[in-house]
């Protein structure tokens, strides 16, 4: 039912006003919830809380820049919570079975994990043209399958898995947890990709129009492949750090929360008819999720109401910022008139 | 949007007829059922047909609207929430002294402002896709769920509401009679009348069809209503079967259903489709379901294969279409398959 033709304004140097209105938007709106939170108990903005909050969003955040890339091509990836426990059950059973191996061993076997099921999900998607709801729909039940099956159904407990390996979530480096470090480094190196590289623009040119892509000779099905493959690779490390984060590997492990990471990006204003979306907005949507996990159950409200109240904040946000965009064309029709 | 021939008097061919993807699903169908009955010898044994089907139905009720919503060129992820949701307040509202036929109204009811409220949405807010209203209210019904019943689970049904989803009637199963008489419904409404047709149409050219007249909008809250409906009725035979219900039943159904239209052959970039795919769709994922438990073989081998019929059944029918056509096949989005065979 989407508009594409809701496309064409965006691109506009117009409708940049709405891009910032957003950003401003989406903090103005943590501040808003900082503030009450706070006001309603003390704990709320302590260094340790915050560090806490920082370390619980990392891995929601690492999810959502993938699945930034995966959007901005009109993608979507439903398959990245099958492919987050089929890695992390991979390198538990390795660290179970070869107990002295080293951490970074595990997360490149987690990484790698993920880049073979990402870059397969590509292939489908880019090469043969399977719509990405479908063939991701797909994978989804195959990785998930898969995942039961090496495991038996069983889980991998923190008896079995060795210290060095879960330090890589709970250990720091200068102070700083090392999940929130991981973060940092991708953002960074995500951020200076998708702005600044030959390649990251494409991103943004093949998602705003395919057509126009192919016609200016632009690698279009490469990548589309090549974000699906991103993906995978980042949900593949997600993996192993989650693992090692919870101590445990279950082959039920982040059921569902596809959803949660295209919700933070569809909050950091990332539009889902493609070659939309900054990383600024990126984090900022992330971090107002992550603050509303953290801060409900600190002001009190009950863990029944969490979800609706998630719900509510998305589908507000995203209607407010249709509301906004088109009072501004309306005021930009104006100006011409005169 | 794309650039697909729609021709009304297309002459009748035997290839194009034979070609069809109803036969591969008939195809598979059978290979299901021989591959069934050679792995354990209960499989075709009398009442098989007619009892198997009720472990399955109840998420065939959502298949029939998605078609509908799917050819429109939507999606609807909030089904499998709408239905936990109608179910927690069927239950709350029968334990607070309803009777339970008027439980029954209040379960159908709720399910329907569901479907409402997401309709309105969809034609208020044009600019988004129906895959972020959806999402949303999803989270918002499944929340309200959470919130009625908390953890919970809730039942002590009377007696004759679990022969809803247990009983027979002239031999045959209650859901299955439901289901079929549905299906029946749906398939006249799809293909017989000017409804149908609009529908068919908005799929392919949704702005050409309302500058021929369509009141776009209006079928657009009709279909998303209807569709809430109907997973009040699944949520109806899940309870009645199950005795109870908790916030958390019909949990990723939305997902199933999707699997099935798709594996129908109803293509979600619209316009495509026929009711009689996905109702084959049904039965197929059904009796494997049903013929690899039998012989104790795990569900998550069923899960596997699900996830690879998906795939490898819309890599087929692409490979199949898209020979000679690369060149015109520019978008992800819309699959060379659905302008070669525009509905059969």
């Amino acid at each position: 039912m989407s508009e594409k033709t809701a496309l064409g304004a965006v691109a506009r140097p117009g409708s940049r006003s709405t891009f910032r209105f957003r950003e401003v938007g989406l903090l103005a709106f943590i501040i808003v919830i900082c503030i009450v939170v706070q006001a309603r108990n003390h704990n709320f903005l302590t260094l340790s809380n915050i560090t806490d909050l920082l370390a619980n969003t990392a891995i929601l955040g690492i999810l959502a820049v993938g699945m930034m890339m995966v959007i901005l091509t009109r993608g979507i990836d439903l398959s990245i919570g099958a492919t987050v426990a089929l890695s992390g059950m991979v390198s538990a059973l390795t660290v179970k079975a070869v107990p002295s191996i080293s951490p970074i061993v595990s997360v490149g076997e987690g990484m790698l994990v993920g880049l073979v099921v990402g870059a397969i999900v590509g292939i489908v998607i880019a090469r043969y043209n399977v719509l990405p709801i479908i063939a991701t729909l797909g994978f989804m039940n195959v990785f998930r399958g898969l995942t039961y099956l090496i495991s038996g159904g069983a889980w991998v407990s923190s008896y079995q898995m060795s210290p060095g390996f879960q330090a890589i979530s709970s250990g720091s480096l200068f102070g700083v947890g090392n999940l929130i470090l991981i973060a940092v480094v991708i953002y960074a190196v995500f951020g200076y990709f998708i702005n600044h590289t030959k390649t990251g623009r494409q991103f943004y040119a093949v998602g705003s129009n395919p057509e126009a892509a192919d016609i200016s000779g632009l690698p279009r099905r490469r990548i589309v492949w090549l974000a699906y493959t991103i993906m995978g690779t980042l949900a593949g490390l997600c993996g192993v750090l989650w693992v090692s984060k919870f101590a445990s590997a279950q082959s039920d492990t982040a059921t569902g929360y596809e959803l949660t990471v295209i919700a933070a990006a569809v909050l950091g204003g990332v539009s889902i008819n493609g070659g939309t979306g900054t990383v600024l907005g990126l984090i900022l949507g992330t971090i107002l999720l992550g603050i509303l996990n953290n801060a409900l159950p600190l002001v009190n409200v009950s863990a029944f109401a969490q979800q609706f109240i998630q719900g509510a904040v998305i589908l507000a946000a995203v209607l407010t910022n249709v509301i906004v965009k088109r009072n501004s064309r309306r005021h930009a029709l104006r100006k011409r008139a005169i | 949007m794309s650039d697909r021939v729609i021709s009304v008097d297309r002459t009748w061919s035997f290839r194009r007829f034979i070609l069809q993807w109803e036969w591969m699903l008939v195809l598979i169908f059978i290979a299901v059922n021989i591959v069934g009955s050679s792995l354990s010898p209960y499989y075709l044994n009398g009442g098989t047909f007619l009892t198997a089907p009720m472990g399955f139905l109840d998420v065939a009720f959502l298949v029939l609207p998605m078609t509908f919503v799917m050819i429109l060129g939507s999606i609807d992820i909030s089904v499998g929430s709408t239905a936990a949701l109608s179910a927690v307040v069927m239950a709350v509202s029968f334990h607070a002294g309803l009777p339970m036929w008027l439980a029954v109204i209040v379960c159908l009811a709720v399910a329907t402002a569901c479907g409402l409220l997401n309709g309105i949405l969809m034609v208020a807010f044009k600019e988004l896709s129906s895959v972020i209203i959806t999402l949303a209210t999803m989270i918002i019904y499944r929340g309200i769920a959470y919130i009625i019943l908390r953890d919970q689970a809730s039942g002590e049904f009377p007696k004759w509401y679990s022969g809803v989803g247990w009983g027979y009637v002239a031999g045959i199963p209650i859901i299955t009679l439901a289901f079929v008489v549905c299906a029946i419904i749906f398939g006249l409404v799809l293909h017989a009348t000017s409804f149908g047709r609009k529908v068919y149409g908005m799929g392919n050219n949704l702005t050409a069809s309302r500058y021929s007249g369509i009141r776009t909008d209006s079928v657009v809250v009709i279909v998303f209503t209807v569709t809430g409906l109907m997973a009040g009725i699944t949520a109806l035979f899940l309870t009645s079967r199950m005795g109870s219900t908790r916030p958390n039943v019909a949990l990723g159904y939305e997902l199933t259903a999707i699997a099935m239209t798709v594996l129908g052959g109803v293509s979600t970039a619209g316009g495509k489709g026929r009711i009689i795919g996905p109702v084959l769709a049904v039965f197929i994922i059904g009796f494997l379901n049903y013929g690899l438990g039998l012989v104790n073989i795990p569900s998550q081998v069923l899960l596997i294969i699900t996830g690879l019929l998906l795939v490898l059944s819309v890599l087929v029918l692409n490979i199949r279409f898209s020979r000679g056509h690369q060149h015109s096949a520019p978008t992800a989005s819309a699959p060379a398959a659905a302008r070669k065979t525009p509905n059969g």
